[in-house]
């Protein structure tokens, strides 16, 4: 059974069209539309452990360009690890001491309750502090003065604040994924956080750009840009907007990949016949040849340790996932069933292997267990394209076709709990999710 | 490599708040008795990182072609070149040989099932189908060079074998 819910108000689980929903999602969220219409999770299956929170609306949000619960909750809830208790109405911000019985009686284990206050100089203050309910604990809290453009990032840090405290793990909510849309004949590369929003434009182009893929510091993207009528690839400072050539040799330079020290790319080249695995130097020149095969070699990801590539090869005869020594040498197989699996992405902690395989026609997102070999489906979409990883390994951003429309979702490894990712209008794609910042 | 038509028309039109998340240092007044950490010394982690933007030009012209067809077309999961499209070839062979200076790219496309890199190694595959029928010929390999836009341009809408078939293409580009 699948349930929708809005996320900032989980109370309303009957199933809506999509449109209705967001039309209710827009009212219960106003003024702020923009930021919340598209906010969606959906939660399929059951069992799961999931944590039961509390998010009080912030004092002062009704004020404040920004609704920082709102976000905060729509974070935690796409993690899968969380459970949003219905907290409208509550008045409470970070100096106040919960009745901690009453949100027990609500079958919270967790409350989050802060406060936005706009200062004299425009900036706002935000605060919060996060309560252990069932033992009457206050587990800490954060104070920020920011500026308006910054209100959505002070939101994603409390939320992995919340997250790294009751889960242990580091959370995810302030990095960054970048994406390419299509909006007439216009494409463009985007920087957003990772949720969707807040995108900035890094690239525009008359001609198709694809395979975005981060530097390890986060500070650059490679990508394959058709701007000069054939695949070129480049790498982009984003905060410079300064690129520079990576492979611009005859025929088609395409699919780069970081090493994980950031010093060289593997990339795909066809200057000397077919597709084949080269490594080139970030800084551009001292081009080798990886692979030595027939058919077409393709889509190379390095392994976190740095120490193998995990490619796309044909030479079998349909294409399969293999990997083989990063300075090239023998390539093993990785996939063995069905015929078609491609775009391998592997998980920064080595355990995961998501790619997409055709079963019936239809392109999925599958996971490998590198471990044990186990792979499962995770969607029951039919054009899912562009796995990538969270860093902290939890999540799998891809994107895929919904009613029509090129969408991005973010899944849990059990595929569980899915989010369809806010973004600019028209066809949205190629998601890539960056590293922690350093 | 050889002409590289970067037109990088760099706008620079961008939101300049570059603005550090600033800590706050007072403490946070706390009835309860504990007080609000600050956000840590490293609290400049949480500064956003501006995105400059670039803005790419138009694309470049073609060159002179010649009148006739310039598409080869393919059937599914394949780039051999059927014997209906070899008056194709032979008719561009003789164009580009006619003119010592003339540059041909051929561009290989495919439809739109499939992953958009693998597609672009496929499309690659029709491009060079082409260029090698087009060597045979005696057309000079320093004139050509072939190209792959994969599923990224087509021309054809829709998700149908009509559509898909229009697709799966090599064409002939003078530039």
């Amino acid at each position: 059974m699948t349930t929708d819910r809005i996320s900032q108000h989980p109370s309303f689980a009957a199933p809506l069209l999509p449109l209705r929903r967001q039309l209710l999602a827009a009212l219960i969220a106003s003024p702020s539309i923009p930021a919340l219409a598209q906010f969606r999770v959906e939660v399929t299956g059951v069992g799961l452990t999931q944590l039961p929170i509390a998010i009080a609306p912030f004092r002062g949000e009704a004020q404040s360009p920004q609704k920082i619960a709102a976000i905060v909750q729509a974070d935690l809830e796409r993690s899968g690890q969380f459970r949003a208790i219905d907290a409208s109405g509550a008045a409470l911000d970070e100096t106040a001491r919960p009745d901690v019985a009453l949100w027990r009686q609500k079958s919270a284990d967790s409350l989050a309750t802060g406060s936005v206050t706009r200062l004299a100089d425009g900036r706002f203050d935000v605060r919060f502090r996060l309560w252990d309910v069932v033992k009457g604990q206050d587990l800490g809290g954060q104070s920020f003065v920011v500026t308006q453009g910054d209100l959505r990032l002070v939101s994603h840090r409390i939320a992995d604040f919340i997250y790294e405290k009751l889960t242990g793990e580091r959370g995810i909510f302030s990095t960054r994924i970048a994406y390419v849309t299509k909006t007439g004949p216009r494409y463009s590369l985007w920087v957003a956080d990772a949720d969707g929003e807040n995108a900035q434009s890094a690239l525009s182009s008359p001609e198709p750009i694809i395979s975005p893929a981060w530097s390890p510091n986060g500070g650059q993207l490679a990508y394959v840009s058709f701007e000069s009528r054939k695949p070129v690839v480049y790498a982009h400072d984003v905060a410079t907007g300064k690129r520079r050539l990576i492979a611009n040799f005859k025929g088609s330079n395409s699919a780069p990949a970081w090493a994980p020290n950031g010093r060289t790319l593997a990339v795909t080249l066809s200057r000397d016949g077919g597709s084949q695995l080269f490594t080139v130097d970030a800084n551009g020149g001292d081009v080798r040849r990886l692979s030595q095969s027939s058919g077409i070699d393709t889509e190379p990801v390095y392994s976190p340790d740095g120490s193998s590539i995990f490619f796309v090869s044909d030479r079998g005869g349909a294409p399969q996932i293999y990997k083989m020594p990063a300075a090239g040498g023998d390539a093993q197989r990785v996939t063995f069933s069905g015929n078609y699996n491609i775009s391998p992405s592997l998980s920064p902690d080595g355990r995961w292997l998501a790619y997409i395989s055709r079963v019936n026609g239809a392109f999925k997102l599958h996971l490998m267990d590198l471990n044990s070999g186990t792979v499962t489906a995770l969607t029951d979409t039919a054009a899912d394209e562009s796995p990538s990883f969270a860093p902290n390994s939890r999540l799998i951003v891809y994107a895929t076709q919904q009613q029509g429309r090129e969408a991005l979702m973010t899944t849990t490894l059990d595929g569980k709990i899915k989010a369809r990712l806010a973004g600019q209008g028209g066809d949205i794609r190629e998601p890539d999710w960056g590293p922690f910042p350093k | 490599m050889r002409r590289l038509i970067l037109a990088l028309g760099v706008s620079v039109l961008l939101s300049a708040c570059t603005s550090a998340v600033k800590l706050d240092d007072s403490k946070v007044e706390d009835k309860t008795g504990t007080a609000v950490s600050k956000t840590g010394a490293d609290g400049t982690g949480a500064a956003k990182t501006d995105v400059k933007p670039v803005d790419v030009g138009d694309s470049k012209k073609d060159g002179m072609a010649p009148n006739g067809p310039r598409i080869v077309y393919f059937d599914y999961d394949s780039y051999v070149i059927k014997p209906e499209f070899q008056a194709v070839i032979d008719a561009n062979a003789r164009h580009i040989k006619a003119d010592k200076t003339r540059k041909v790219v051929i561009e290989g496309h495919t439809d739109e099932r499939g992953g958009r890199e693998y597609n672009l190694a496929l499309g690659q595959r029709r491009s060079e189908a082409v260029r090698r029928a087009l060597t045979l010929l005696g057309v000079p390999d320093g004139q050509l060079e072939a190209v792959s836009f994969g599923k990224e341009k087509p021309v054809a809408a829709g998700s149908d074998e009509s559509a898909w078939s229009r697709n799966r293409r090599a064409e002939i580009s003078y530039r």
